[in-house]
C-alpha cells in the first residue's frame, strides 16, 4: 500500500459523511467496527469501499455495543480504531464508552446527530446529543468532542480527534449533524507529509525488564501504553485498578484514578480548548452555535451588522471542553448587552453560557427536524 | 451573488449525478463557492428525487435552498410540487417529453432530453443532456467547467457517450436562443 492510496490528496466536490471517512484513513486508521444506521452510513459505506484495498481491517458488527467494543479492544492492541453511529446507536453505545475511558484506549466515535429522542427523525437533522456526548456513561470521566460545520472540517477534525485520543488516552468524539454529514463541498486533502501525526507515549523500557507499570502517568497524568502482545504485563479492567492494572477496590485507589482520569482533559482544557470567532471584538450581541446552526448564525451576524446591531459569533470547535475561557474574556467586552445561543436541542448548550453569565441568554432552540433559518436567529439578536 | 438551483425528477434518472456534475463544475473548476444538498428520506427508484446547489462568489452561509433561481424538472410531480418555489424571475426548464406544463408556463424553457438521449442510444444519459441544456441556457456554469466534471465523475468508458450527450443538450439551448 502506498500513501496515495490512503491519503486522497487533491481537491475533491465530497460529502462530510465521505470527507470524515477520508480523514480517518489519512490519520492511520487500521480498524473500523460499526453497524450502520443513518445518517452516518456513508461514513461506513466508503470505508467498507476503501478500507479492505489499504489492508485495513472493516468489521460490520451485531450492534453497537459490539461495535463500541471491539474498537477498545482492537486500540489496547496498538490499533486506531473508530466507530460511526447516531442516536439510538450513540446510546446503546454508552456502557463501553465508559470501559474505554477507564481503561485509557484511546479511539475515535463518529457521531451523526438526528431528531432524538429514540428513534426520532432517522432521516432529518438534530443536535441533541450535546450532554450525551459529555455525561452519556455513568460516573466521572472526560472526553473530547469536535464539531465541523463543513465537509472540509469534518476531513480536519477526524484526523484532529486520532491526534487528541492518543495523546490523553481518551475516546474522543466526531459530532456531525445530519445536514452536515449529508451537505457537498470543496475538500482539500494536503500531501501526506502535510497530515499532522502525533501518536501514543510509549514505554520507555523493555518488557523483560519487568519493571514496566501500565496506569503509571507521568507529570501530564497520562500513562505510557503498550500494547497488548508486545510482552509487558498487561491487565485491564473496567473496575478501580492500580499503577499495575490490578483491581484495586480502595476509597484511595478510586479517588487517585478518577481524579486523574478527569484531570487529564481538565488541567489541559487550554492546550485542546478550540474555537472560531467572527466581529467579537466590539459586539454588544453574541450568538453562540456550532455545526450546521453556526452557518446560519454567521448569516445573521451579517444580517444583524446591515441593521446596525454590532453582532458577533462564537463557534464551539470543541463542544467539549467548552470554550468558556472566550466567553468569561467576551464579558469584559464594553456594551456587551446579550448571548443567543442558537442550537437544534432544547437549550443542552444554554446553560453552558447562562453559568458563566449574569446577562441575558437568549434561547434560540428546537428539537430538530429542519435547520434553524438565519432570521430566527436574527429576530431574537435584534429583539 | 448567490445563485441556487434545484434539479428535480424520479429516483433512477441520475438527478442527484446531475447535481454532483453541476456543483463540481462550479465548485474546483469555475472556483466558486459551492454547497450540494440533496433530498433524503425513504426514497426509492421511482420517487420524487431532487437535488438542491447553491452557487456563490462569497463562502455560503445559509446552506438550504428556499426560493430556486433555477428550477429542472424532468418529473410532472416534482413539477406540481415544486414549480410553486421557483422565484418569479427564476427560470423554469423542464423536460418536455415528461412533464406537461401549465399554460402559464407554455413558453418557459426546456427541451424533449429523455427522448433525445434515446436517438443517442441510451436513455441513461437524459440527465447529462438536461445538463447541457442547463449550461448552454443559464451559464450558470462555463462550458469547459462542465465538460471537465463529466470527464473526472462519469465512468471511464462512457465518457464520450456522455460528453456528446453534453454537447448535444448545449447546442439544443443554442438554436433555441438563436430562434
Amino acid at each position: 500500500m502506498t500513501a496515495s492510496e490512503r491519503i486522497l490528496t487533491g481537491e475533491h466536490f465530497m460529502l462530510g459523511d465521505h470527507a470524515c471517512a477520508e480523514g480517518a484513513l489519512a490519520a492511520g486508521l487500521d480498524f473500523f467496527a460499526c453497524y450502520p444506521i443513518t445518517p452516518s452510513t456513508e461514513v461506513a459505506e466508503r470505508l467498507s469501499h476503501r478500507m479492505p484495498k489499504l489492508g485495513a481491517s472493516f468489521l460490520q458488527m451485531e450492534d453497537e455495543l459490539g461495535s463500541m467494543a471491539a474498537i477498545v479492544g482492537a486500540s489496547v492492541a496498538g490499533a486506531r480504531a473508530m466507530t460511526a453511529t447516531s442516536g439510538p446507536g450513540f446510546s446503546l453505545m454508552m456502557e463501553n464508552v465508559g470501559l474505554a475511558a477507564m481503561m485509557e484506549a484511546p479511539c475515535v466515535v463518529v457521531d451523526v446527530m438526528r431528531g432524538s429522542p429514540s428513534t426520532g427523525l432517522p432521516t432529518a437533522v438534530g443536535q441533541g446529543d450535546v450532554m450525551q456526548v459529555r455525561w452519556g456513561s455513568h460516573g466521572d470521566y472526560s472526553i473530547v468532542a469536535y464539531c465541523p460545520n463543513s465537509p472540509q472540517e469534518c476531513f480536519d477534525l477526524t484526523i484532529k480527534a486520532f491526534n487528541t485520543a492518543d495523546h490523553y488516552r481518551i475516546p474522543t468524539f466526531v459530532m456531525l449533524d445530519e445536514v452536515v454529514g449529508h451537505m457537498t463541498e470543496r475538500v482539500v486533502i494536503p500531501d501526506a507529509k502535510e497530515i499532522p501525526f502525533s501518536g501514543r507515549k510509549r514505554p520507555s523500557t523493555p518488557p523483560t525488564d519487568g519493571r514496566f507499570l501500565p496506569f503509571q502517568a507521568a507529570g501530564d497524568g497520562v500513562p505510557p501504553m503498550a500494547h497488548a502482545g508486545e510482552g509487558y504485563k498487561l491487565h485491564f479492567t473496567g473496575l478501580t485498578h492500580d499503577e499495575r492494572g490490578y483491581p484495586a477496590l480502595t476509597p484511595e485507589a478510586h479517588v487517585a484514578l478518577v481524579r486523574r482520569l478527569v484531570d487529564k482533559v481538565r488541567l489541559n482544557a487550554p492546550a485542546i480548548v478550540e474555537h472560531e470567532e467572527l466581529m467579537l471584538d466590539d459586539a454588544e450581541v453574541v450568538i453562540v452555535a456550532f455545526g450546521c446552526t453556526s452557518r446560519s448564525a454567521r448569516r445573521a451576524v451579517h444580517l444583524a451588522r446591515e441593521q446596525g446591531v454590532r453582532a458577533g459569533l462564537l463557534r464551539p470547535i470543541t463542544l467539549w471542553p467548552f470554550p468558556e475561557e472566550r466567553v468569561r474574556r467576551q464579558l469584559r467586552t464594553r456594551g456587551l448587552r446579550r448571548f443567543v445561543v442558537a442550537e437544534l436541542n432544547m437549550g443542552q448548550m444554554s446553560r453552558e453560557v447562562e453559568r458563566l453569565t449574569q446577562l441575558p441568554v437568549l434561547r434560540v432552540n428546537h428539537p430538530g427536524g429542519a435547520m434553524l433559518r438565519p432570521e430566527d436567529i436574527l429576530e431574537a439578536v435584534l429583539r | 451573488m448567490r445563485t441556487e438551483v434545484q434539479v428535480a425528477g424520479f429516483g433512477g434518472q441520475g438527478i442527484v449525478l446531475t447535481g454532483m456534475l453541476l456543483g463540481k463544475a462550479a465548485s474546483l473548476h469555475d472556483r466558486r463557492e459551492v454547497v450540494l444538498t440533496q433530498s433524503y428520506g425513504p426514497e426509492a427508484r421511482g420517487g420524487s428525487s431532487s437535488t438542491n446547489i447553491i452557487i456563490s462568489d462569497e463562502p455560503v452561509d445559509y446552506l438550504l435552498v428556499t426560493r430556486p433561481d433555477i428550477l429542472v424538472c424532468m418529473f410532472q410531480e416534482a413539477y406540481a410540487t415544486l414549480r410553486p418555489r421557483l422565484r418569479e424571475d427564476g427560470t423554469l426548464i423542464l423536460d418536455t417529453g415528461l412533464v406537461e406544463p401549465d399554460p402559464a408556463d407554455a413558453r418557459c424553457a426546456g427541451l424533449p432530453a429523455t427522448q433525445i438521449a434515446d436517438e443517442l442510444g441510451r436513455r441513461i444519459v437524459a440527465n447529462v443532456v438536461m445538463f447541457g441544456y442547463l449550461v448552454g441556457h443559464t451559464r450558470v456554469v462555463s462550458r469547459e467547467a462542465a465538460e471537465k466534471a463529466i470527464a473526472s465523475t462519469v465512468k471511464p468508458k462512457t465518457v464520450n457517450l456522455n460528453l456528446k450527450a453534453f454537447a448535444t443538450g448545449l447546442e439544443k439551448a443554442g438554436e433555441l436562443v438563436k430562434r
